[in-house]
């Protein structure tokens, strides 16, 4: 279904932890949204400086109500957007594109699946974990991160899974240490044939490695830097291995952000690998300026 | 599907006033004066969600090479004040999969196409010239001449006067002769004017400008290079003020050379200065990715502001700001016959 870009308008604007969770009404996208579907937000009002959008995955939507549609998504403060973002206020108007990229893959059969959610990343996982849920799927969620404050959805993970791991670096809360620690466990005892994850890019690294050693399928929704989020810039690429086994430099706003772990070379994010199609063959050819 | 369009504070609903926007860009005739820039559109298919590509002048394709290519390394973008550096590296399909793909979705789509063309050789630019020649559904074709020349140790083309002459030339003599060939020009140049002499001497048709000024941003997180490029090209409202001077200048030097004007146009009055200068038609480039609905969304609004001016037709404001002061208000312009304005002392 293609993207929309609609005038919305802020709903309501919450702390939850370090996070704020954000409520537009954005007439036109929550009804096409999918679950590790992302929207794209214009910040800093009507003549802002800050001409790129926001990406930022859909946390939930709800296709009709008083307002019309609306989606609601969970950041952190990163930078000046994000901290403008977080200054809105209720009938605030903020331009919003969406809803934008590949989301998950749903199973066709119930399978057996772990949820994986880094910070922030944790967002997309709960709408996905619904409609594995609706599908028969055994879920069961790994939830991550530095400290408690920036654990996200940890209630709600335990209300809709048959099991869930939590995992802090400083140990304020579950396991002290990283989701990858306890995933392979998590994967032994429910005999997990899908991952699915959304965090940090070394989590996702380390979450594919676990789920190929476990035999599982992987379904990793990556975090690249972009400039437009609608596939026109060719900003946010990284080398991904396509069906004829050859490597290419893939947008992950149009083909993405969710990609099949195992085809992401992890290892290459940040460099175009010399096999790739159409990777520069000599020197002097890598020079060529935008 | 909804399409709701951020109109700088005007109601959608305002009609248009009757005005012919229709233009000849170096004998290409536009139905709108306002185009997309290559490298900000894809080939058009990707915004043809968000408003109706065939409604605009042309889609200028992003500069297609002869062969696929990777690109740069990641991060290829940083934004800037009102402006981003981006070092894409020139990515893309190579030019049998564009005019397989790309070019056959703008013809059956029916949308007007510019094909931009780069490479790192005379020859090579010749080779993709020639491809063009055989196919329909080339409005023009754009040189994009800020590549390096591989060989002379990676100099620029389009710095340098000869080398520049050399690539239009050659491309100009490859293309079907009712095509017109536009040189893109970069202002990371001393004297624009020169080049752009050199290269409507060697057979442009027009002129493209401006490309993005060379640009680098350093990370004070990490303390090294935002870009993994180091340097890479800047882009949108922050360059404009540079861009319309090019235009003015190359105009006033040139003043029968028809230029496509763009660098940072995010609103039809931007667009208009660029016209005033001299362009007889606009792209509008990074301000897309801000806002996907840009290019007809400026059209709408440059259609507005020439009706507010009094203008009946388009092609009536291109270069108008090079007129001399006139002694009393011109007919052409009803609603600005105010008194002139008396100069600060
Ligand atoms: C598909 C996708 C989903 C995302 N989902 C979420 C989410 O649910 N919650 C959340 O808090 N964040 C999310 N992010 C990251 C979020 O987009 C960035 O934190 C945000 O763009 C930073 O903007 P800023 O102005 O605060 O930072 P600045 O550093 O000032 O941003 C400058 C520029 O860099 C880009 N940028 C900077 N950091 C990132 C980043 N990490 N990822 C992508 N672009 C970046 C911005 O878009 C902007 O163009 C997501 C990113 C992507 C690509
Ligand atoms: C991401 C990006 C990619 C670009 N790629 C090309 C390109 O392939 N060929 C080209 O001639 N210009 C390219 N440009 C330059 C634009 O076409 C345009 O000349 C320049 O950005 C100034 O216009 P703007 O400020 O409206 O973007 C690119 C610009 C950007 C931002
Ligand atoms: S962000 Fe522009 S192509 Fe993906």
């Amino acid at each position: 279904m293609a993207p929309v870009q609609v005038r919305g308008e802020v709903l309501s604007i919450r702390r939850v932890g370090d996070y704020h969770a954000l409520t537009l009404v954005a007439p036109g996208i929550a009804e096409h949204a999918r679950p590790g579907h992302f929207v794209a937000l214009a910040v800093g009002g009507e003549d802002t400086s800050m001409l790129l959008r926001r990406a930022f995955s859909i946390y939930r939507v709800q296709e009709r109500g008083v307002y019309g549609g609306t989606v609601e998504i969970v950041f952190a403060v990163h930078g000046r957007g994000t901290a403008w973002l977080a200054r809105c206020r209720p009938h605030d108007p903020v331009d919003v594109v969406g809803p934008l990229g590949r989301p998950f893959a749903l199973p066709r059969e119930a399978v057996t699946a772990t949820l994986v959610g880094g910070g922030y990343g944790a967002a997309p996982l709960f709408s996905l974990a619904e409609q594995l849920r609706r599908r028969d799927c055994r879920v069961d969620f790994v939830l991550g991160a530095a400290t408690e404050s920036r654990l996200f959805g940890a209630l709600e993970a335990k209300r809709m899974s048959t099991q869930v791991a939590i995992t802090t670096e400083d140990g304020s809360l579950g396991e002290r240490g990283r989701v990858t620690d306890v995933l392979p466990a998590m994967m032994a005892r429910s005999g997990a044939e899908v991952v699915y994850a959304c965090g940090p890019m070394g989590m996702l690294r380390a979450v594919t490695e676990i789920a190929t050693a476990y035999g599982a399928h992987s379904q990793c929704a990556v975090e690249e830097s972009m400039a437009c989020g609608v596939g026109v810039c060719m900003s946010c690429v990284l080398p991904v291995v396509g069906d004829d086994g050859r490597t290419r430099m893939v947008r992950s706003c149009v083909e993405g952000p969710v990609f099949n772990g195992e085809r992401v070379r992890w290892d290459a994010i940040g460099t175009v690998p010399p096999d790739t199609v159409g990777a520069p063959d000599d020197a002097a050819g890598g020079g060529h300026r935008p | 599907m909804t399409r709701m369009r951020i109109t700088d504070g005007r109601p959608g609903s305002t009609p248009l006033p009757d005005l012919d926007m229709s233009t000849s860009l170096a004998g290409a005739e536009l139905p709108s004066p306002v185009l997309t820039a290559s490298g900000c559109a894809a080939a058009g298919r990707e915004l043809d969600q968000f408003f109706d590509v065939t409604e605009i002048g042309a889609v200028v394709t992003k500069s297609i090479m002869l062969r696929p290519r990777a690109g740069r390394p990641t991060p290829r973008m940083a934004e800037t004040p009102s402006g981003m550096l981006n070092s894409i590296g020139l990515q893309g399909p190579g030019i049998d999969a564009f005019l397989e793909r790309d070019l056959a979705w703008l013809r059956r789509r029916g949308a007007r196409a510019v094909v931009s063309i780069a490479g790192g050789t005379v020859d090579e630019y010749t080779k993709l010239a020639q491809r063009l020649r055989h196919v329909d559904g080339v409005t023009a074709v754009e040189v994009n001449i800020s590549c390096p020349n591989v060989e002379d140790r990676g100099q620029v083309f389009a710095c340098d006067r000869n080398a520049a002459a050399t690539v239009v030339a050659a491309v100009r003599r490859a293309t079907a002769p009712g095509v017109p060939v536009l040189a893109k020009l970069s202002p990371d140049v001393t004297d624009i004017v020169s080049i752009a002499e050199s290269v409507v001497d060697a057979g442009a048709d027009g002129l493209s400008m401006i490309n993005t000024l060379l640009g680098m941003v350093v990370d004070t997180d990490t303390m090294r290079p935002a870009l993994a490029g180091v340097t890479g090209g800047l882009s949108g409202p922050a360059i404009r003020p540079v861009a319309v001077r090019a235009v003015w200048q190359v105009h006033a030097a040139l003043p029968e050379v028809p230029i496509l004007g763009m660098g940072g146009i995010r609103t039809g009055l931007d667009a208009l200065e660029f016209v005033l200068a001299g362009a007889s038609a606009v792209s509008v480039g990074t301000v897309v990715f801000h806002d996907p609905a840009a290019p007809l969304r400026v059209a709408h609004e440059l259609q507005r502001a020439l009706g507010e001016r009094g203008f009946g037709r388009f092609a009536d404001a291109v270069g108008y700001a090079h007129r001399p002061l006139p002694p009393v208000a011109e007919p052409a312009a009803p609603d600005h016959q105010e008194a002139p304005v008396e100069e600060e002392a």
